[in-house]
């Protein structure tokens, strides 16, 4: 490889120019441009913070609702009063059903693709589960919507039927379209990707003595899983999960389509309705009047806020664990 | 196996203490065939449960047989092999469950839109707009769509991956440097917090930025700028991980021969790390070519073509198909699952062009 570097660049003509002045000259300048492009992704993280700010301002001084407990979202009327409650709940319940589902399976098909199929079968899958991380989302809702919803409404039927005693999955309306359970069900399989791809990347890394000891002191594959591979993943596998849900949390499109948007807070996510942060935002948008608009921005500040905390959270948590993981050297 | 332990050598006591320490070591274990006369068991039950109580469908039946297959295989791995290897049974049949539960949806995807896409599919839909063309009636294409997203990703990815290897050759080069340490810690920190930024929150920032207070209209151009927000952080930490990779001994050969770093890096580490840099770069590219929330605040659906992203409404295939989606009627939505299917079909090429450059002129780690 060296020998790329010596013959042709630094000969007599570049020589002279690469001493004194023309260097220091040269590197600053370089220096200043990455330099620069580093702050500029500083300055654009605390440029969104701040717009999202002042052009919300309007809107939560027009609201004649609490903005957090509020959960009628009539910005546009007058007097404006709106809330993000039911958005928050929808926000938050599609995610939680998302995690539920994708963190066990995710990580259930990073240690298939990793320790569990032979190298071939798990490279091959593995290329699988990375093309449909870039399925793009709306096509996820189009197929949420014209597949899987017809696919689950028996499942759902049957668990209302049977554990209707539960209230989360009690549905007074014999409806099973839209709701929040499948909307949350649709982002599991597009969050699915994220995990399992972080959580591989991870699994691969445990370095074969820890495998082999655990093997040889007669470990069976679980107990080498749990002892060797687990620990070490750790800090991955929360990364993977919380980039999971930022990614969920912030979905847009293929939410708006599955949900039939509503304004209420229901705890029987198997009936329609619902609403979330983000897909709000899409629905609303082209209707929106000036209020309306910084209504929907102060609702993405809030987004923001909430997705920066997990992100946020997640970086730290991995930060610290990383410290205590010895076997990294 | 037990009687397979040489009693004749040792006497009787002998015999049964070998016996049991093999067993201790050993242990019993299942036949090799276990796990398929398991799954038949399984699956037998399983119809019978289908036929007999409230089991019923394809699906729940699949569902029951594997429960099924789990719980006996591990109460018979549990009377013979002892605990640990039934603990273990389970979690190979749930890993391998896990699998396949999630597989299947995620093929289910890909066939969906292969199959209902090829019914508005044809050459014509490649090539022709929507203009005057109404909801219900059929034809029409997506040629302005694939103008405009063409147009849209390329002017993001013109600004978008120079800003991004630039800032990651700060972080790599240059983040050593004294009184860089910190400024580098806390963009690299920023950056990682970018790529979980919302891509809707993306596209109301660039509204309240570049429309609101600067005054820019509606155009494919801001909804390139939000592209470009989305593509940085993923071009940086792709670039950075490549710059990493390049041996130190290159560098300082480099400098050894009097090369001054700025020249390092031009000639000698981006040249070394350029088809990693070229593969996360398409990857971004593919990533945000398919984003339809920050398009749809920041650009006007149009559908007539439009060659100018700075100016006038400019269609854009995720919202091509988005649009098309909402219209309801079958025409509509045989047109929106064709231009989904020509998205996907972009979107994944991009993909596998990156794989392949990755695989067949990757730096040697």
């Amino acid at each position: 490889m060296s020998t790329s570097v010596t013959p042709d660049a630094p000969a007599p003509a570049t020589a002279p120019a690469i001493q004194g002045a023309a260097v220091r000259r040269g590197d600053r300048t370089f220096l200043g441009l990455s330099r620069g492009a580093g702050i500029l992704i500083l300055v654009l993280m605390a440029a969104i913070a701040a717009f999202l700010i002042w052009k919300a301002i309007p809107s939560l001084q027009a609201n004649t609702a609490n903005f957090f407990t509020e959960t009628e979202w009539k910005p546009d009327a007058d007097p404006a009063f709106f809330g993000i409650a039911a958005l928050t709940f929808g926000t938050i319940m599609t995610s939680v059903i998302a995690m539920a589902l994708a963190v066990p399976v995710g990580i259930g098909i990073a240690l298939f693709i990793a320790h569990y199929a032979n190298r071939r079968l798990g490279a091959a899958l593995g290329f699988i589960t990375d093309l449909l991380a870039a399925v793009p989302s709306i096509i996820f809702g189009m197929w949420g919507l014209s597949f899987l919803m017809p696919q689950m409404q028996g499942f759902l039927e049957w668990l209302t039927t049977y554990f209707g005693w539960i209230p989360l999955f009690a549905n007074d309306l014999g409806i099973f379209t839209r709701s929040i359970m499948i909307a949350g069900v649709v982002l599991a399989i597009m969050v699915l990707p994220t995990v399992s791809a972080i959580s591989r990347e991870v699994f691969v890394q445990v370095p074969r003595e820890h495998i082999e000891a655990a093997l040889a002191l007669g470990a069976t594959r679980w107990e080498m899983v749990r002892m060797a591979i687990f620990p070490f993943a750790k800090p991955g596998m929360i990364s993977a999960s919380m980039l999971g849900l930022g990614r969920a949390l912030g979905e847009t499109i293929a939410v708006a389509l599955i949900l039939s948007a509503n304004y209420t807070i229901n705890w029987q996510i198997t009936e329609p309705g619902g609403n979330t942060f983000a897909a709000n935002i899409a629905l609303r948008w082209n209707e929106a009047g000036p209020i309306g608009l910084s209504a929907l921005v102060a609702s993405g500040l809030v987004l923001f806020v909430i997705t920066l905390v997990v992100n946020m959270a997640a970086r730290l948590i991995i930060a610290r664990r990383a410290e205590f993981s010895g076997a990294n050297g | 196996m037990s009687d397979r332990t040489p009693a004749q050598l040792s006497g009787e006591t002998r015999a049964e203490s070998d016996r049991l320490l093999h067993d201790a070591l050993a242990g019993g274990k299942l036949p090799r065939w276990a796990p398929a006369a398991v799954g038949v068991v399984a699956l037998a039950l399983a119809a019978v449960l289908n036929l007999v109580t409230f089991v019923d469908g394809v699906a729940g039946t699949l569902v029951v047989a594997a429960l099924l297959f789990g719980v006996l295989q591990s109460v018979w791995s549990f009377v013979v092999e002892g605990r640990r290897h039934a603990v273990d049974r389970l979690a190979t049949t749930l890993v391998y469950t896990t699998f396949l539960l999630a597989l299947a949806p995620l093929v289910a995807v890909l066939l969906t839109v292969i199959v209902r896409g090829l019914n508005a599919l044809s050459v014509d839909f490649l090539l022709t707009s929507m203009r005057g063309v109404s909801p219900r009636e059929e034809g029409g294409g997506v040629y302005h769509a694939i103008v405009g997203t063409l147009e849209q990703v390329g002017i993001a990815a013109l600004i978008g991956i120079p800003l991004g290897v630039l800032t990651a050759i700060y972080l790599v080069e240059y983040a050593q440097q004294g009184n860089s340490k910190r400024l580098a810690r806390a963009v690299s920190f920023f950056v990682d917090v970018m790529t979980g930024v919302p891509s809707v929150v993306v596209g109301l920032f660039v509204y309240t930025a570049a429309i609101l207070t600067l005054g820019m209209e509606r155009s494919g151009f801001a909804a390139a700028l939000a592209l470009t927000i989305l593509m940085i952080p993923v071009v940086v930490r792709s670039t950075e991980e490549m710059l990493r990779i390049v041996p130190r001994d290159l560098r300082e050969a480099s400098y050894a021969l009097g090369i001054p770093k700025w020249r390092t890096i031009l000639k000698v580490v981006l040249p070394t790390a350029l088809s990693g840099i070229i593969t996360g770069a398409m990857l971004a590219v593919a990533r945000v070519a398919g984003e339809t929330a920050p398009l749809l605040l920041t650009t006007f659906m149009s559908q007539s073509i439009n060659f100018n992203p700075f100016s006038g409404p400019q269609a854009a295939l995720p919202l091509f198909v988005w649009d098309q989606f909402n219209s309801g009627t079958d025409a509509s939505q045989d047109r929106a699952w064709a231009g989904a299917l020509v998205l996907i079909t972009i979107v994944m090429i991009l993909y596998l062009a990156a794989k392949l450059v990755a695989r067949f002129t990757g730096v040697k780690k």
